[in-house]
C-alpha cells in the first residue's frame, strides 16, 4: 500500500488526499448535497460540522461509496482519492472501502469474538499469510486503537460484551486492521461518555500521523480539539472550509458564526 | 385546519389540574377498570384455548393408546416334517397350515381344561387370518425348526382383541356372523389362564397396512417410510431453493414493481389451499412429466411447492430482523455484498430460518389433501421398499393419508388404529418442534 503522501511532481507541493468537485447528491427528489467543492489534506484530521440534516453524513458516505447501498441515492460530480476518480465505472466499491475505512455513529461490532472482529477484514482481503501474521495484525490494531491492554486476556470473548467506548475503539481497530489510508468517522463519540470520548479523541490525534481522518461531529469543542481543518455545512451547501482555528475564531460567513456561537443548530 | 389547531392550542393551555394523589379520579378509575376487564378477557381466552387443547389431547390419548397393544394367543405348534411337506405341496398352502394351528389350538384348550364342542373351523375364527401365514413364514425362514415344537404368539382376531379392549361387547355379537358368546366364554377362560394376552404391538409401528378383513395386522410403518422419503425430498429441495430465493429477494434484488409483484404473490401462495397444489402436482408431475403415480418423489415435489412460501416468508423475516448496522460494518471493512450476507447476516438469521424450515416441514408432514390427488392413499400391503431409489419411486402412502384411509374403513378396529396413527404423527411433529427449539437455542447462544 502506498504510504507516501502523493506529491505533485511539477509543483512539488502536496496534493490533497481527497478532492471533491461539484458534488451533488440526491435522495430521490431531495437534493441533499449541492455543488460541494472540497479538498481534504493527507495526514490531517478534518472535521465536518453543521446543523442536523445539513448533509454531513451524506457527504462522508460519498467518500467510500457507502451511498451505493441506498437505492434511491444518486451522486454526481467528481471525487478523487490520490487523483483517481472513485466513481469511475472501473472502480470496485469493495476495493475502495478497504482503502477508505469507516467508523459508524453507533458502535457496531460483529457478534463474534474480539479477535474475529479485527481479523475479519485482513482475512477477506488476504492480508495475512499465517496465523502468526494474523495474530500480529490483531495485536497491532488493538494497540493502535488503545484497546490492547484492556482486552488482551479475553480476545475470544464476544466483542458485543465490551462497554460502549471499548466497542467503539474496537470498531476503530477493526477499521485500522485492513490498513486503510483514509478513515471516515461519523459522530464516533455521540454514544459515549466524556471519559470514553476523551480516549477516542486522543486516539484520533495519534492516528493522524498515519491516516487521513475525516470526522463528523456535533460537538464544537470536539472539532476544535481534534481537527486541524474544519468544514461547515448548511442545508446541503459547504459554507466554508479552513483551518480549524480560523473557523472558530474568525469565520468569514455569517451562518458559520451563528452556528458556532450557538444561535442555531 | 387552522381553526382546529387554534382550538387544540387553547385546550392544551387549560390550567393544571389540582387534586390529591390519594384520591383516584373518575378518568383513572375508568381506565383501570378497562385494563382489568381486558386482562380478564385475555385470561379467559387463554383458559378456553387450554381447555380445547386438553380435550383434544385427552380424546386422542383415550382413543388411540389401545392401538399400541394387541391381543396374542400363545400356542405351541408341533412342526411335523410330514405335515409341513404336505402343506407345501398343496395349492392353498396356508389352509393346511391353518389346520395344523387348529389342531394345536384344540390341544391348548384341552390341556387348559376348557371343554368345547366347537368345530376347528369355528375355533379358527378367534385367530387372525394372518396367523397361518406367519407360521409358514417362520418355518420357511427357519428350516431347522422342522420336527420340533415351536411356541408361537399368534395374533387373535380383531373381534377378540376388541372384546378384551372393551370395544366389542356381548350385545354387539348378536349381529356378528363370525363370533358368538361361546367364543367369548372361551376367550375369558383363556385370558384367565394367560394364554390370551394383550401385549405391546410393534407391528403397529413398523408393519404395513393390511386388508379390510385383518385390521389386527395393520401397521403404519410403511407409510412412515413414505413420509420419510417425502420429507427428504422437501428438505433437500425447499431449504436451498427457499433460502436462496429469500436472500436474493431481500438482499440483492432491486426494489421495483416487479419484485413487489413477486413478493405479493409469494404471500398469496402461502395462503393457497393445499389441494390446489395437489392438482397442480397431478397435472405437472404425473400427467405432463410422467413421473410415477403414488410415488414419494412426486409427493415430496408437491409438498415442496407448498412449503416454499412458508420458508421464504420466514427466511425473509429473519433476514430483515438482522440490524443494518451489521451489514454496514461488514461493507465498511471492505466486504463484498455477498460476503456481508454469508459471513454475517445469514448466521444471525439462522435460528429464524431453521425454525421456519422445520415448521414448514411439520406442516408438510401433516398434509393430506394434495396426496389424495396424486394417489398417495394407495393400499400398500407390501413391506419396506428395497433400496433408496425404490423408496423414492415405488408407490407408497404417507402417515396422514394412511390415517385417513383407516378412518374411512368400516371396521371399528381400523378406527382405533387411525387414532393410534394420529398419536404417532403428533409425536413426530412434537419431536420436530423440539428440534426447532433446540437448534434455535443452540444458534442463539452464540451471544
Ligand atoms: N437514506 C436516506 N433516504 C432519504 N433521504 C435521506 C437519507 N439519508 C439522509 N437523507 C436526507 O438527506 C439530508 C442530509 O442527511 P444527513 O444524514 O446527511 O444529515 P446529517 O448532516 O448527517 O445530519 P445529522 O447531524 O442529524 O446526522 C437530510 O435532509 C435527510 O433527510
Ligand atoms: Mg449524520
Amino acid at each position: 500500500m502506498n504510504e507516501m503522501p502523493v506529491v505533485d511532481a511539477e509543483a512539488g507541493t502536496l496534493l490533497p488526499k481527497i478532492s471533491a468537485k461539484k458534488v451533488q447528491v440526491f435522495y430521490g427528489e431531495t437534493h441533499a448535497i449541492k455543488d460541494v467543492d472540497l479538498n481534504i489534506a493527507d495526514r490531517t484530521v478534518t472535521a465536518f460540522i453543521g446543523p442536523s440534516g445539513c448533509g454531513k453524513s451524506t457527504f462522508l458516505r460519498c467518500l467510500n461509496r457507502m451511498n451505493d447501498t441506498i437505492d434511491i441515492c444518486r451522486v454526481e460530480g467528481d471525487i478523487r482519492i490520490d487523483g483517481e476518480d472513485i466513481y469511475d465505472p472501473k472502480v470496485d466499491p469493495v476495493q475502495l472501502r478497504a482503502k477508505v475505512g469507516m467508523v459508524f455513529q453507533k458502535p457496531n461490532p460483529f457478534p463474534k469474538s474480539i479477535y474475529d472482529n479485527i481479523a475479519y477484514g485482513p482475512r477477506i482481503h488476504g492480508l495475512s499469510r499465517s496465523k502468526a501474521d494474523l495474530d500480529e495484525i490483531v495485536a497491532n490494531s488493538l494497540q493502535k486503537a488503545g484497546l490492547y491492554e484492556e482486552v488482551k486476556d479475553r480476545l475470544d470473548e464476544p466483542g458485543t460484551g465490551l462497554s460502549g467506548g471499548q466497542q467503539q475503539r474496537l470498531c476503530i481497530a477493526r477499521a485500522i486492521a485492513v490498513s486503510p489510508e483514509v478513515i471516515l468517522m461519523d459522530e464516533p463519540c455521540s454514544a459515549l461518555d466524556p471519559i470514553a470520548t476523551a480516549k477516542i479523541e486522543e486516539l484520533i490525534d495519534e492516528l493522524r500521523e498515519n491516516y487521513t481522518i475525516v470526522i463528523v461531529t456535533h460537538s464544537m469543542q470536539q472539532a476544535a480539539r481534534v481537527s486541524q481543518r474544519t468544514a461547515f455545512f448548511h442545508l446541503g451547501n459547504l459554507v466554508e472550509e479552513g483551518e480549524t482555528k480560523e473557523i472558530f475564531t474568525n469565520p468569514t460567513d455569517r451562518r458559520t458564526q451563528d452556528y458556532i456561537t450557538g444561535r442555531f443548530g | 385546519m387552522t381553526d382546529t389547531t387554534a382550538q387544540t392550542g387553547r385546550a392544551v393551555a387549560a390550567p393544571a389540574r389540582k387534586g390529591s394523589l390519594l384520591e383516584v379520579d373518575s378518568l383513572t378509575r375508568k381506565r383501570n377498570a378497562a385494563e382489568a376487564r381486558f386482562k380478564m378477557y385475555g385470561l379467559s381466552a387463554v383458559i378456553v384455548g387450554l381447555l380445547f387443547l386438553v380435550a383434544l389431547l385427552a380424546t386422542i390419548l383415550s382413543n388411540g393408546t389401545s392401538a399400541f397393544t394387541q391381543t396374542f394367543i400363545t400356542i405351541p405348534v408341533p412342526l411335523e416334517r410330514a405335515e409341513i411337506e404336505a402343506a407345501e405341496k398343496s395349492i392353498v398352502k396356508t389352509s393346511k397350515y391353518r389346520a395344523i394351528i387348529g389342531t394345536a389350538f384344540a390341544n391348548v384348550l384341552s390341556s387348559a381344561g376348557i371343554e368345547t364342542d366347537m368345530s376347528a373351523k369355528d375355533l379358527d375364527k378367534m385367530m387372525s387370518s394372518g396367523a397361518a401365514a406367519s407360521v409358514r413364514d417362520f418355518v420357511l425362514a427357519n428350516p431347522a425348526s422342522i420336527g420340533t415344537t415351536h411356541t408361537f404368539d399368534l395374533l387373535a382376531s380383531s373381534r377378540v382383541d376388541g372384546y378384551l379392549k372393551g370395544r366389542v361387547t356381548r350385545e354387539d355379537l348378536i349381529n356378528d356372523k363370525n363370533l358368538d358368546a361361546a367364543h367369548l366364554d372361551i376367550v375369558d377362560r383363556l385370558s384367565a389362564a394367560g394364554i390370551v394376552q394383550k401385549r405391546f404391538n410393534w407391528q403397529f409401528i413398523f408393519g404395513a397396512d393390511a386388508s379390510d378383513s385383518r385390521p389386527e395386522q395393520a401397521g403404519i410403518g410403511v407409510s412412515m417410510i413414505g413420509s420419510f422419503f417425502m420429507m427428504l425430498v422437501v428438505l433437500v429441495l425447499s431449504l436451498p431453493i427457499g433460502v436462496a430465493a429469500s436472500i436474493y429477494l431481500e438482499e440483492f434484488a432491486p426494489k421495483n414493481r416487479f419484485t413487489d409483484l413477486i413478493e405479493v404473490n409469494i404471500s398469496n401462495l402461502a395462503a393457497v389451499p393445499s389441494i390446489v397444489f395437489g392438482i397442480l402436482g397431478l397435472a405437472a408431475f404425473i400427467q405432463f412429466a410422467h413421473l410415477p403415480q403414488s410415488a414419494p418423489l412426486v409427493g415430496g415435489l408437491v409438498l415442496t411447492l407448498m412449503t416454499l412460501p412458508t420458508i421464504i416468508i420466514s427466511t425473509r423475516a429473519s433476514l430483515k430482523s438482522v440490524p443494518p448496522s451489521i451489514r454496514n460494518a461488514a461493507l465498511g471493512v471492505g466486504a463484498s455484498k455477498m460476503q456481508s450476507v454469508f459471513h454475517h447476516v445469514l448466521p444471525l438469521a439462522m435460528p429464524g430460518i431453521l425454525t421456519g424450515t422445520i415448521i414448514g416441514l411439520a406442516q408438510a408432514l401433516g398434509e393430506t389433501a394434495p396426496l389424495l390427488l396424486i394417489g398417495m392413499v394407495g393400499f400398500i400391503a407390501s413391506n419396506v421398499p428395497d433400496g433408496v431409489a425404490a423408496g423414492f419411486l415405488d408407490p407408497n402412502s404417507a402417515m396422514p393419508a394412511q390415517i385417513y384411509e383407516w378412518a374411512k374403513r368400516a371396521d371399528p378396529a381400523f378406527y382405533e388404529r387411525a387414532w393410534g396413527g394420529i398419536i404417532i404423527l403428533l409425536l413426530f411433529l412434537m419431536t420436530m418442534n423440539i428440534i426447532a427449539i433446540i437448534l434455535r437455542r443452540r444458534f442463539e447462544r452464540r451471544w
